[in-house]
């Protein structure tokens, strides 16, 4: 066992240091019936090589998205991540190392973090940012938690043009809590419909989830929205969840436009797709919700000799010191994958962030105007970003599998998650979608009827 | 040449004008987004990210890295953290393009070789719980406790039975009450008996219709097992209670004993923690579920499921909880537990508990000619000392601040509460025996420092990049983000 160091000398002066002449006497406290008798029914272990070999065998038995050119966002885009964020990530010293509980070891961790915080609360327009959560979805949860702690009301709105998962999730996270969810319907431009907010209880709701963009890929406008939520103290916390952080770079952050938390997904930000996980959750808000927001905090302070240095602060919110009054459970976050993300935001900067959001608009609105010349028009007339959906004249299974045919993957079959859009699909187009893929598919499209 | 230079922040490294990176060749006429977005568009660029030089980011990130303490460095004994090494070969398998470049919204048939690696992992856990199914959605220890007491909720309520009370021990993690809370149940905490378990007579003495679940930590944070343990699962069935068992210690238990076998019901594992997934300074983790037939009905949806034509998730799942994650976890996290579970086999991963617990008595026996336990009982994978008689009036703290000077990571402080002063100790199996006798005679030598010279100790460390921080300046006026000089 090449991960164990133990050698015969190494176990004679070790067992008998504990005082014992057999491993095995060292478990006495585990009563005998409890003991498993049989051998663990599992596989026999594998050299190095072999095992690479079997895991070569099965990555091969899967048809990537670099392999097979496709158009599925719904919550992971592929982006293209510049080799040093993979060789910075590689470094023992990052990976290797555990949450920053003793400071004077763990800067080079908590300057990371604070950088990120830095980097995230200006993309969101917002004053903080936490240090990362699981994912979008449960960031999204969190952020209805964390709502329905500084307001009375005791109903959560939810837009529906929300990704589905992650309303899936928030119900899940709320559905013991005394909380109310409930859903507002969007409109023929594809964003929230604000005419039904009235009826969908928004008197006594403690905030309001609208993706930004949402799951159709439509930019919402929240200047707007926030206009239209009651004044005063029954004013519900206005949440812009994001999928697509790298719309951040492009269009108005949520938090410059009257959303007090801005919360979701960066896994855009240098983190492969890596079938769906890990992922990057956050968390950004306002000054005010700062002492309520969930998960770990890094603050400037100063060392004994009165140098700048870096500490996880207002740990009263969490669980290892506040138990069951703690903010949020959570403890291990998705500490490599911030640490990913503020890699790959300081090699982008703030110019190329910026022109490779516009790149990616400009993608989509090309693939978008090319199927419009074929007769496949959007569902819907509200500005998209990278993502855009369309009435197709057939299933969308039938699109899919035509596409197949040409080796490129097609976009998501609405229906799914929508009934009432029977036909309707889902396209993203990405700075690593081709054109030449693109025009393919306009053809597998066009040529359907 | 010292070790560390000081590196300012990413902004006060701001040239504008430097690149980075350069974007891909443009293949179609650029947008125009002022006539897209109209108002909806972003005055002006994220101001605060830096305009750097690809070698500017690299040396940034790199002196960084240079001010963390990590496992490939040295002991980093954290109990109840389980820091072992994580293998090399676990990192390289989840960059293959064909894991990493995987889309989750792809077709199941385009995705059987990610399939069959979950597939595979999930039974790989059940063999080691003992457990029936299994659930790897949930991204860490934390949401893993989560989806368990949800299971457990659903369970009861499926059965027209309300509850309303968990239990759980005062040796707890924090997580535990905090997870029991955001389920909606109340907390009741039971007393530990003098030798460190659960008191079975004040257990009895509770167990009532309301109580849901006890949430169990076997071995306890003390490294104590709970050797009553299959009485406990009596006691609570009886009253038609489930048994929750955290499983953030099953390092130690690894083809000994299962939680299944004893009569748990449901438990989450850290693969982050026992299956040697990199910590990654604070996540990403994995937190599986492994549970009883009982509880299967209700596990997060989707469910992958075998079929004669291959794998594939099934979503109809009506009594599902739900779900806890956007698509089916951490992969690529679950990916290096499997290469980790396939590289070491069964006898392995037995082997890699024994010497877990010999290590850690191995450092219990000889620390302990220096410091005293915490609880006398016998010990599994950790052991916790107490701060009584600590020479010089020094206090835990300052024996961990110092320990940083000796080029170790300290050991848990303050933690588990039971024990005044902990310092929780818990070396793995991955440790060679000449690297925890340099961490003994460490000790020993602070010991004598503080005999000779308290203050000198009290004001460790000395030698690190940085000196004691104030942490209560931080949190009286917190300071979360740059600002710039006069700004």
């Amino acid at each position: 066992m090449r991960y164990l160091p133990q050698s015969p000398e190494d176990l004679r002066l070790m067992l008998s240091a504990a005082g014992v002449s057999q491993v095995e006497d060292l478990f006495a406290s585990i009563p005998e019936p409890l003991r498993l008798k049989a051998p663990l029914d599992m596989p026999t272990a594998l050299p190095e090589c072999d095992l690479r070999e079997r895991f070569v065998t099965r990555s091969s038995r899967n048809h990537s998205l670099t392999c097979r050119p496709g158009f599925l966002g719904a919550g992971a885009y592929n982006h293209f991540v510049p080799s040093p964020v993979g060789h910075l990530l590689s470094r023992s010293e990052f990976y290797t190392a555990y949450t920053p509980y003793q400071p004077e070891l763990a800067q080079g961790t908590l300057q990371a973090i604070f950088e990120f915080q830095t980097m995230m609360a200006d993309l969101c327009g917002t004053d903080v940012c936490n240090a990362s959560l699981y994912d979008g979805a449960s960031a999204a949860a969190e952020a209805a938690l964390l709502a329905a702690r500084v307001h009375k009301g005791r109903k959560v709105l939810v837009a529906r043009s929300l990704h589905p998962a992650y309303r899936e999730v928030i119900r899940t996270y709320l559905k013991h809590l005394d909380l109310d969810v409930g859903e507002v319907p969007y409109g023929p431009d594809g964003r929230i419909d604000l005419s039904s907010l009235a009826g969908a209880g928004v008197e006594e709701a403690c905030c309001l989830l609208v993706g930004q963009p949402n799951f159709f890929g439509v930019v919402e406008d929240f200047e707007t929205v926030s206009a239209s939520l009651p004044a005063g103290p029954k004013r519900p916390l206005l949440v812009g969840v994001v999928c697509e952080a790298l719309a951040l770079a492009l269009i108005r952050p949520p938090g410059a436009a009257g959303a007090d938390v801005v919360c979701g997904e960066a896994r855009s930000f240098g983190l492969p797709l890596g079938y769906g996980g890990p992922n990057l959750g956050f968390l950004a808000a306002r000054k005010a919700h700062m002492r309520q927001m969930p998960g770990r905090l890094v603050g400037e302070t100063r060392d004994a000799d009165g140098r700048r240095g870096f500490v996880l602060t207002l740990t009263t919110r969490e669980q290892h010191i506040r138990r069951e009054k703690a903010t949020s459970n959570i403890c291990t976050n998705q500490g490599l994958c911030m640490l990913a993300a503020v890699i790959y935001l300081s090699l982008m900067g703030r110019r190329n962030l910026r022109e490779l959001a516009l790149r990616n608009l400009s993608k989509a609105e090309h693939l978008k105007a090319r199927l419009a010349e074929r007769g496949i028009r959007p569902l819907f007339s509200g500005p998209t970003f990278n993502e855009f959906a369309v009435g197709l004249k057939v299933a969308p299974s039938r699109a899919n599998a035509e596409a197949l045919k040409v080796h490129i993957v097609g976009g998501l079959d609405l229906s799914v998650h929508y009934p009432d859009l029977s036909n309707g699909y889902l396209l993203c187009a990405t700075e690593q979608t081709p054109k030449e893929a693109s025009e393919k598919l306009v053809d597998v499209l066009g040529g359907l009827s | 040449m010292s070790r560390f230079i000081e590196e300012p922040l990413l902004f006060e490294k701001d040239r504008p004008g430097r690149l980075g990176v350069c974007l891909c060749t443009k293949e179609v006429p650029t947008a125009d987004a002022e006539a897209l977005l109209g108002d909806l568009l972003r005055p002006e660029p994220p101001a605060r990210l830096p305009e750097l030089s690809e070698v500017d980011v690299v040396r940034h990130f790199t002196r960084l890295s240079l001010m963390n303490y990590a496992v490939d460095y040295g002991l980093y004994p954290l109990g109840s953290c389980t820091m072992k090494y994580n293998p090399k070969l676990n990192e390289d398998v989840s960059r293959f393009e064909g894991l990493a470049g995987l889309h989750p919204m792809q077709d199941d048939a385009s995705a059987q070789g990610a399939l069959e690696i979950l597939h595979t992992l999930e039974r790989a856990l059940c063999a080691v719980s003992g457990m029936d199914v299994c659930t790897l959605q949930p991204s860490a220890g934390a949401q893993g406790e989560f989806t368990g007491m949800q299971l457990i909720r659903a369970y009861h309520e499926d059965r027209g039975d309300a509850r309303q009370v968990v239990l759980i021990p005062d040796s707890a993690h924090g997580t535990n009450p905090a997870t029991s809370h955001m389920a909606g149940y109340r907390v009741e905490e039971i007393r530990s008996g003098p030798d460190g378990c659960v008191d079975l007579s004040s257990l009895k003495a509770r167990m009532a219709p309301d109580v849901a679940a006890i949430m169990l930590t076997v071995p306890n944070t003390l490294g104590i097992f709970e050797k009553q343990i299959d009485e406990i699962c009596r006691i609570l069935h009886e009253k038609g209670g489930q048994v929750y068992v955290d499983g953030a210690n099953l390092n130690a238990l690894m083809g000994i004993t299962r939680p299944g076998d004893w009569g748990a019901d449901v438990m989450h594992i850290n693969l982050h923690k026992t299956f040697s997934t990199p910590h990654g300074g604070g996540g990403p983790g994995a937190g599986p579920v492994a549970c009883k037939a009982h509880l299967e009905p209700f596990l997060p949806k989707p469910v992958l499921v075998r079929a004669k034509d291959g794998f594939r998730w099934d979503w109809d799942r009506p009594k599902s909880i739900g779900k806890v994650h956007a698509f089916y976890g951490n992969f690529l996290i679950l990916v290096r537990a499997l290469c980790y579970i396939e590289t070491m086999g069964g006898e392995g991963l037995k082997r890699a508990s024994q010497m877990a617990v010999l290590n850690a008595n191995y450092l219990r026996a000889r620390l302990g000619e220096h410091l005293p336990l915490g609880f006398d009982g016998p010990t599994l994978h950790e052991v916790v000392f107490c701060d009584k008689g600590l020479p010089g009036g020094i206090t835990t703290m300052d024996l961990a601040k110092r320990l940083i000077d000796y080029g170790f990571h300290p050991p848990t402080v303050y933690f588990p509460l039971i024990v005044h002063g902990a310092l929780m100790v818990e070396p793995t199996e991955t440790e060679p025996v000449e690297e925890m006798d340099r961490f003994v005679e460490a000790v020993k030598a602070i010991l004598d420092e503080a005999r000779r010279d308290a203050e000198f100790v009290k004001r460790a460390p000395h030698e690190a990049f940085r000196r004691r921080l104030d942490e209560v300046a931080a949190a009286r006026s917190p300071v979360l983000t740059y600002r710039p000089e006069g700004g």
